[in-house]
């Protein structure tokens, strides 16, 4: 990690507090995004990883501290599934398309256009469902497409908001195998999740959020008991399994909640 | 048959039929293009509030001693901003907002127009069109919002695209979201502004929302459905001018009927099926139709 922290980072957020007008959803937190990181935020709902992600978007500004983007940096976003209309009418090339800026006043992609989309989605392994109406892909394939529009920028970045929330065991583990492999090719990515077990154990790095920055590191000091239970607001138990932790809901622990699971 | 070719070649040889016609296909065609725009980002309620609002300023802009074009446009351009400002700051309650506006701007008109009489167009032929008194002007009018509104979308598909699809990539992506919006309302008021008179205020909101359904029911491909759009609308204006003239009709209304006829068939032909590719059509931001079942990964 010495390696690369040694660069200048591209994004630099420092003492960063937001609100939504109520309460502070962010309070004080200072983070970087240094070229080549993986990172994910995590934390139950509530927590502010979705704000913080705005911020290192540029779709939120801070009410205090700053946050600094290295300029000419591109970012691409990978938003949650259900955030489009499916039925919407593109094929899926038309959709990756969307995100490359046009350079002449031809709608119609130019075959050098095509050729590059061809190759993103050849690179995501979705290359046969080019032509294909975005509703007929499945929850994985969609994913991919989505990774394919952000991917045909080029970015240096790749912010993803909860990419494996609502999507079966074999796309959560297609999408992380994806998601290392770019990030070998030297792609920065932060994404947020509230999952433990199944996301962010397998991270080389995470950020634990509950309003405040509670802990950082891998995954071995981050996802610990007096971590997990400031964030989560609930005791659970960790296990190590293969030299990662895994995170049990020790229900038995709490009887109230025992009574109401019966 | 002589005869029947006849009578029905008979209108043709009136100069104010013709006009009438050219004003149709054109204002079919303009509505059917900007409406998939419109009834894919859930706006369809804007153009009707839009077109009510504009009818206000075609009832003062004579009395005001100002040019009804001039007038009417202003006025419509102002309403657009004005919704579009309102839509972006408060999602909640716009309806509300928009509703209040436009309706108290349409009941203006009435007021003006049934106390100062007609100084402007008659009343009823811009409540349900009318096929009578297209003038050259109107032609014009017509003519240049169309190939305005084909040269923006040209220049600017693939931003105005993303931005329908997917706003908040858009915006992160580059795409100026928020002058994408402001053109499509400048876009739709001007079109509203130019169809009004043949269409009527009242019905235009149909033709904005039928031609781009029909489309979505025949296509899955978004190119397409600008093209068929398009096209039934064209169609469409064209045959319910000839109705209107030959049923004595007003025209908005024989327009409105010819377009849902063409849904019915293609409803029939399509079946369900067809119907169901419009969910979520006009109802972008309603979560209970953009939600979804993720389908299972296939073997």
């Amino acid at each position: 990690m010495t390696a690369v922290s040694a660069t200048p980072p591209l994004i630099d957020v420092s003492h960063v507090s937001f609100g939504y007008g109520g309460p502070a959803v962010l309070a004080d937190v200072s983070c970087t995004v240094v070229p080549g990181q993986f990172t994910g935020i995590v934390g139950p709902s509530g927590s502010g990883k979705t704000t913080l992600l705005k911020l290192l978007l540029g779709t939120q500004k801070p009410q205090h501290g700053q946050v600094r983007r290295a300029a000419g940096m591109a970012v691409s976003y990978v938003p949650q599934l259900e955030t489009v209309n499916w039925n919407f009418p593109v094929t899926v090339e038309d959709c990756v398309l969307m995100s490359r800026k046009a350079r002449t006043w031809n709608p119609r992609p130019s075959k050098a256009e095509r050729s590059e989309v061809a190759e993103v989605l050849e690179r995501l392994g979705i290359a046969d469902l080019g032509h294909r109406h975005i509703r007929e892909l499945s929850g994985g394939q969609q994913q991919r497409m989505f990774l394919a529009r952000a991917l045909v920028r080029r970015p240096q970045l790749l912010l993803l908001d909860e990419p494996t929330s609502g999507v079966d065991v074999q796309t959560r583990h297609e999408v992380l195998h994806l998601l290392d492999d770019l990030n070998r090719d030297g792609l920065a990515i932060v994404l947020t999740t509230h999952d433990l077990n199944g996301m962010a154990a397998h991270l080389p790095h995470l950020i634990a959020l509950s309003r405040r920055i509670i802990a950082s590191g891998p995954p071995e000091e981050v996802i610990v008991p007096g971590v997990v239970e400031q964030v989560f607001g609930a005791r659970m138990e960790i296990l190590q399994h293969l030299g990662m932790p895994v995170v049990v809901d020790s229900m038995d622990d709490d009887p109230a909640r025992r009574a109401s699971a019966s | 048959m002589n005869g029947i070719v006849e009578t029905l070649l008979d209108p043709f040889q009136y100069q104010f039929f013709v006009k009438g016609l050219v004003a149709a296909v054109l204002a079919g065609a303009l509505c059917g293009l900007i409406g998939v725009f419109i009834t894919l980002r859930g706006m369809s309620y804007i153009g009707h509030g839009l077109s009510h609002a504009i009818f206000g300023g075609y009832a003062a802009a004579p009395l005001l001693g100002i040019p009804i074009v001039l007038g009417a446009g202003l006025w419509g351009l102002a309403s657009a901003l004005a919704i579009n400002a309102v839509t972006r700051r408060h999602r909640i309650g716009a309806d509300a907002a928009i509703g209040v506006v436009t309706t108290a701007s349409f009941a203006l008109g009435v007021a003006l127009l049934t106390k100062f009489g007609n100084k402007g167009p008659a009343f009823d032929s811009l409540l349900f069109g009318s096929i009578n008194g297209v003038a050259l002007g109107d032609l014009y009018l017509l003519g240049g919002v169309f190939i305005g509104t084909v040269v923006v979308f040209t220049v600017l598909y693939r931003q105005l695209l993303f931005s329908t699809f997917d706003p908040d990539v858009a915006r992160v992506s580059g795409v100026n979201v928020g002058f994408m919006d402001t053109i499509l309302m400048i876009v739709l008021s001007m079109s509203i502004l130019a169809t009004l008179s043949i269409i009527g205020v009242t019905l235009v909101a149909a033709t904005l929302v039928i031609p781009p359904v029909i489309a979505r029911m025949i296509t899955d491909s978004f190119a397409r459905m600008l093209w068929l759009a398009t096209s039934i609308g064209l169609a469409c204006g064209a045959v319910g001018m000839y109705l209107s003239y030959q049923l004595e009709i007003p025209s908005g209304t024989t327009i409105v009927l010819t377009n849902a006829a063409v849904f019915l068939v293609v409803l029939l032909v399509k079946g369900a099926r067809g119907l169901r590719s419009t969910a979520g059509m006009d109802e972008h931001t309603d979560a209970s139709v953009t939600s979804f079942e993720v389908p299972a990964v296939r073997a």
